[in-house]
């Protein structure tokens, strides 16, 4: 019974199954009740996004474009999507759920977490969204299709790492929010939304190589379009991205949150 | 020194110091680089200083003194919010923390669904919490509005709520802070009866508050702090009156 320890650490005891679920229908709820058309919002967003794209890139600029291109395009905006909104909302948790973390003294990593995951309840209605696109262009589900939840869920570690991080510096500087919004709209053009890998030139590809956005769009449209597994090396790009962010996010989060206290 | 595992619902702070880095709110990045450029000691202000005290499982600590005092640090320092810059606290089992009203709440959410959230955050499992969940809001006496938001609900019956969950959570050291000030004598009348059944069954308290009815009442003793300075430690009686005296002279200044 006696564990002599020089410090003790006062650790949060309880039933974390049952804090995230509690957390995570939080975010959600409260995102959706405060509007109308409420779950909606997570169809019509993407689908007017993926109109507008097809128009321009299909019609306006006209010329040669991938197949199926409103799938093509839908592959691309879907993991984007999910990609900004989870990173700017793991970067400003911690800030936004002052009430919380000064008031109850939970683990704080699971702030930054709850807030990615809070956005999975939307991704899985965008998801079935893409699927169901998918067979309406007359794709076939294949085994390659397993391969989806994978690489989402290298995916979605890889978005908590980074918030994990960004969330604790937004704390100390609150600029933070501002880079992530502008890399954010950067990225929307250095990941092949509205058009394919393979127009990119030799010597550009590599800045596309080690983008795991990037390289999530080009697995999902393997996945879908192709009804391929994903090749290895876009599947190892995702899971050193899962763990390089998490690894470096639980240092950097590890080492500034004992001050969170005194700057939110 | 060897440092053994508090039994349940005891509490120690061991000349237990706390300090804040005096900077107001959030901060830019040209402010964090002019800092790296040309670093300002900034001035720390301490706001708790060699606290120590020693609290037995069942016992009920009242704590007075002006605004500033460092009450609520140091009951955040028990809570586990805030570590303590030297020293050392141990507390013995779980710990539940009234600390702000509604604290937490969410207002676009129903009663049920904040009482769920709440329960979670205090480490109540699933079970526990379908277990608890009618005697909670029984206490609350909110029960006809637990299914509409929060929003509608008044101070008062928000109040309810959140000492309703922090005590049926059962917490073997319970913290509370100023609060039960603020509702109206019915609740209140409730919330010290409960309070004195919970010291009754072996709970330990920790009671920060400017009401010196409400700490003669429900502490067995008493801590005055000034200042981050602990004035005196002692019967709850003796501690309030000493603290009652220091005040007078100062009142008509």
């Amino acid at each position: 019974m006696s564990t002599p320890a020089r410090r003790p650490r006062r650790r949060w005891t309880g039933d974390y199954l049952y804090l995230f679920e509690n957390l995570i229908l939080k975010d959600f709820r409260v995102r959706y009740r405060t509007m109308s058309l409420g779950v909606l919002w997570s169809l019509i967003n993407p689908l007017v996004m993926m109109g507008v794209l097809t128009f321009i890139f299909g019609r306006v600029f006209g010329g040669d474009r991938p197949p199926l291109f409103p799938v093509f395009v839908l592959c691309g905006l879907v993991p984007y999507n999910f990609f900004t909104l989870a990173f700017l909302s793991g970067t400003l948790s911690i800030v936004d759920n002052a009430a919380l973390v000064k008031r109850v003294p939970v683990p704080r990593e699971i702030v930054p977490v709850v807030a990615v995951l809070s956005h999975v309840v939307h991704l899985l209605i965008q998801i079935a969204l893409l699927i169901v696109f998918a067979l309406a262009f007359g794709l076939r589900p294949s085994e390659a299709w397993l391969w989806l939840p994978v690489v989402w869920i290298f995916y979605i570690i890889f978005i908590c790492g980074l918030s994990l991080g960004a969330s604790a510096l937004n704390v100390y500087v609150r600029d933070t929010r501002y880079l992530v919004e502008s890399f954010n709209m950067i990225l929307f053009y250095l990941v092949p939304i509205f058009y394919s890998f393979s127009i990119i030139p030799a010597r550009y590809a590599r800045i596309y190589q080690f983008n795991p956005v990037a390289a999530m769009v080009l697995a999902t449209r393997n996945i879908l379009l192709d009804g391929k597994a994903p090749p290895t090396s876009l599947i190892s790009n995702l899971i050193v991205a899962a763990a390089f962010t998490t690894g470096l996010g639980l240092l950097i989060f590890s080492q500034l949150k004992s001050r969170f206290y005194e700057h939110i | 020194m060897k440092q053994d595992c508090l039994p349940s619902g005891a509490v120690r702070f061991d000349r237990v110091t706390k300090s804040f880095a005096q900077h107001g709110g959030p901060r830019l990045l040209r402010e964090r680089v002019g800092d790296l450029l040309a670093p300002s000691h900034a001035r720390r202000i301490e706001v708790l200083k060699d606290a120590s005290f020693d609290l037995a499982p069942g016992e009920s600590l009242g704590l007075v003194g002006p605004n500033g005092a460092g009450k609520s640090t140091l009951l955040n320092l028990a809570t586990g919010l805030l570590e303590p810059d030297s020293g050392t606290i141990e507390v013995g089992g779980r710990v539940g923390a009234l600390l702000e009203l509604g604290a937490g709440f969410h207002y676009d959410l129903t009663g049920a669904e904040n009482l769920r959230i709440q329960a979670a955050l205090m480490g109540l499992s699933r079970r526990d919490m379908e277990r608890k969940f009618d005697e909670i809001v029984e206490f609350s006496g909110v029960r006809e509005f637990i299914h509409q938001p929060l929003r509608t609900y008044s101070q008062g019956m928000n109040l309810r709520l959140a000492f309703s969950v922090a005590v049926c959570a059962s917490p073997d050291v319970l913290l509370i802070d100023e609060m039960i000030g603020a509702g109206d004598q019915v609740f209140k009348d409730a919330s010290h009866r409960k309070i004195q059944e919970m010291r009754r069954a072996g709970h330990t308290i920790l009671l920060a508050s400017h009401s010196e009815e409400l700490l003669a009442s429900l502490c067995d003793r008493a801590l005055w702090l000034e200042r981050g300075r602990v004035m005196m430690l002692g019967t709850a009686r003796e501690v309030l009156e000493a603290y009652r005296a220091s005040r007078r002279p100062r009142n008509r200044a």
